[in-house]
């Protein structure tokens, strides 16, 4: 029996090798909530992902090679992720540009980094990512020590003698970047009335805004998800509160506004620079446009993710993971958000955060508005 | 202070009211065939869905008077997770009434993620929000230092039918031949089919009220928060489900004392103490009932049968 097994595993084995030697394509990969409450933002990744491929292979690939995608659903489930990662290393993908919730992308990066595989998050700003020592590991977006610095500064600058609360739903992107921002708070004086977690994925949310209608709180700020924040608005305004909600970059889908309606009006939020308004990136804003979608939120920011790949791998000269990772580290990229390069932890040498606000179902720099 | 009090205990009847009218179908179908049936919190789910889908098409058809728009959808909702509740019954629970105690529960659990699956397949797996349909409210009086106690006219709604159909399926079982029908099943069923009771059609019809029920508070989380997604069963059923073993399984005002009774201790729990503990102090409550009280506030001791 086990002579039968190790034959046909080495069967298996010669087939993979005849295969991987047949095909000359290049598996890459994305990683995020594909099903689940945010789903929305999966979305984003996916079809920002997906034009990012074919317009590579349009050109002529990569060295010469075609790029073949591979999509994984974590459902931003930690342990989905840790799945989805292995099974990445089983179908010899060289590099993932993902995941979305930075509960996903921590665990998996572990993985990513005992197979040598390239991991660019487009989305987790959690701190810790970069912060393992991990060398595979990069982001193309902010980090929520930034993105809570700003915040906090912010709210302290502009609400001066107004009570405050923080909220957030106990998840890893949530807590840091609530987290951070109440240290900021904090150490710019300004002590928060109501500290409160929720649970993710419940519907009613009135006890806690009874609490803050209570503490007559002015400004909420809330480090979670866009599915809760839209229905926490929107059960402030049904008890008549005018609560200011102030939140970070998982906000940035239409669907916010499709949970809170006018509710939602005057919502702030941060979020890197809009790589929509990038001149480098109007040629493939009209492909999208003509697609019939909108590259909102992280779409652009998981097409460039690839774009800088590409570009480090054709200076290797190698999809090997050392060498990208040199180049990756020492490179200056052309991506859809501009000219950019990763510092030696891997995080994105590009600007960091501004402040946006929600006004009749769109969002823009608040500053214009 | 006393404001304070109010609104929380208005927040908490809502959330309970919600939770009772899950918690019914539990407790009818373990009364009558001593069955958990898994997969009600999916029948509640569906429920959101109909209503939602039907608010859908009734805006396209530019039906904007909102008491018709609200009577065709919860007529819908209803007929429709009816449907459902009968053919869950009908293909997964019937065929194995006779085989030993785990397999429907087994098949229940089967039910419940293949309904799951096929409505995130079928509609999607993005959360499906619609538009406040009722607005505005009642401020009731207003308490010190300002506060307003607030009552929106959809809890004042979600209340009033949740009496209502309370009070109505009471009259069903205590008062109708169907009621009669339902309780012999339970007593006794095999006895209850050779005295002429249809036992078949009696536990499919109990199946149906359950999934009416079901319908019902689907709309009203349709109505009250504005947004489903496939998931929202689990939690809800989980909720429920509890709530029907607190107030006794089997028992059908213990059903709705339970969901009002987990509805409250939610509210007041996350008023004077921190959110995060919510569900300890539910489960911790309920604990402490089943240690006190085996079965649960209102549920009888089984009596053993000779």
């Amino acid at each position: 029996m086990r002579k039968f097994k190790l034959g046909l595993f080495s069967a298996t084995a010669a087939v993979a090798l005849f295969a991987g030697a047949a095909h000359a394509e290049i598996v890459i990969a994305t990683a995020g909530p594909m099903t689940g409450p945010y789903a929305a933002f999966g979305e984003q990744m996916r079809r920002g992902a997906e034009m990012a491929v074919k317009d590579i292979n349009a050109a002529g690939g990569v060295m010469g090679e075609q790029l073949v995608l591979q999509i994984g659903d974590d459902a931003c489930d930690p342990r989905q992720a840790v799945a989805i990662a292995n099974q990445f290393v089983n179908q010899n993908v060289v590099f993932v540009a993902g995941h979305f919730c930075s509960g996903s992308s921590i665990p998996a990066s572990r993985v990513y980094n005992e197979s040598d595989i390239i991991q660019i998050s487009p989305a987790s700003t959690n701190p810790q990512l970069t912060e393992q020592g991990f060398e595979n590991v990069f982001r193309t977006c902010g980090r929520d020590d930034q993105q809570g610095l700003i915040a906090g500064n912010y709210i302290a600058d502009n609400f001066k003698g107004k009570t405050v609360a923080v909220v957030h739903d106990k998840q890893a992107y949530s807590k840091g970047l609530a987290d951070e921002t109440k240290k900021t708070l904090n150490e710019r004086g300004v002590k928060e009335a109501v500290y409160e977690t929720i649970t993710p994925g419940e519907k009613d949310y009135s006890a806690l805004v009874t609490k803050l209608k209570q503490a007559k709180v002015d400004v909420l700020y809330y480090g979670g998800y866009h599915t809760e924040a839209g229905l926490i608005v929107r059960q402030m305004r049904e008890q008549n509160m005018d609560t200011l909600l102030i939140s970070g970059d998982a906000l940035v889908t239409d669907e916010y506004w499709s949970i809170t309606g006018d509710a939602g009006n005057g919502t702030l939020m941060t979020f890197g620079p809009d790589p929509r308004k990038n001149p480098a990136a109007q040629d493939v804003l009209k492909q999208f446009k003509e697609t019939g979608y909108e590259p909102e939120g992280y779409t652009l920011y998981t097409y460039g993710a690839i774009q800088a790949w590409v570009q480090a791998v054709e200076a290797a000269k190698t999809t090997d993971a050392g060498p990208v990772i040199k180049q990756l580290k020492s490179g200056k990229f052309q991506t859809v958000q501009g000219e950019y390069g990763f510092d030696e932890k891997g995080d994105v040498t590009a600007p960091g955060y501004v402040f946006y606000k929600w006004k009749d179902g769109k969002y823009d720099y608040a500053s214009e508005m | 202070m006393l404001a304070y009090f109010l609104q929380q205990l208005i927040n908490g009847l809502t959330l309970g009211s919600i939770y009772g009218l899950i918690a019914i179908g539990y407790t009818m179908v373990y009364g009558i065939i001593g069955m958990i049936n898994f997969a009600h919190g999916e029948i509640f789910m569906i429920g959101a869905f109909v209503s939602v889908i039907a608010f859908l098409v009734l805006g396209a058809l530019d039906i904007t008077f909102i008491p018709l728009a609200l009577l065709v959808v919860l007529l819908a909702a209803m007929v429709f997770t009816a449907a459902w509740g009968w053919t869950v019954e009908r293909l997964a629970y019937r065929p194995l009434r006779g085989s030993f105690r785990l397999a429907p529960l087994i098949s229940a659990i089967g039910m419940s993620i293949a309904l799951q699956n096929f409505v995130q397949i079928s509609q999607g797996a993005r959360v499906k929000p619609i538009q406040p349909v009722i607005q505005g409210g009642v401020v009731l009086f207003t308490g010190d230092e300002g506060f307003t106690v607030v009552m929106s006219y959809l809890q004042i709604f979600i209340i009033i039918l949740t009496v209502v159909l309370m009070a109505v399926f009471t009259w069903i079982i205590t008062r109708t031949s169907l009621g009669r029908q339902q309780r012999a099943c339970e007593q006794d069923r095999m006895m209850a089919g050779l005295v002429g009771v249809n036992v078949d059609r009696t536990i499919s019809l109990t199946f149906v009220m359950g999934a009416v029920l079901a319908a019902v508070a689907g709309l009203m989380v349709t109505l009250q928060y504005g947004v489903v997604d496939f998931y929202i069963g689990f939690l809800a059923g989980m909720k429920a489900f509890t709530a029907a073993v607190l107030g006794g399984i089997g028992s059908l005002p213990g059903a709705m004392l339970g969901g009002i009774l987990i509805g409250l201790i939610e509210a007041f729990w996350s008023a004077y103490f921190t959110i995060e503990y919510k569900d300890v102090a539910v489960f911790g409550v309920l604990v402490l009932v089943l240690i006190f009280r085996p079965t649960g506030l209102l549920g009888r001791p089984e009596v053993e049968k000779v």
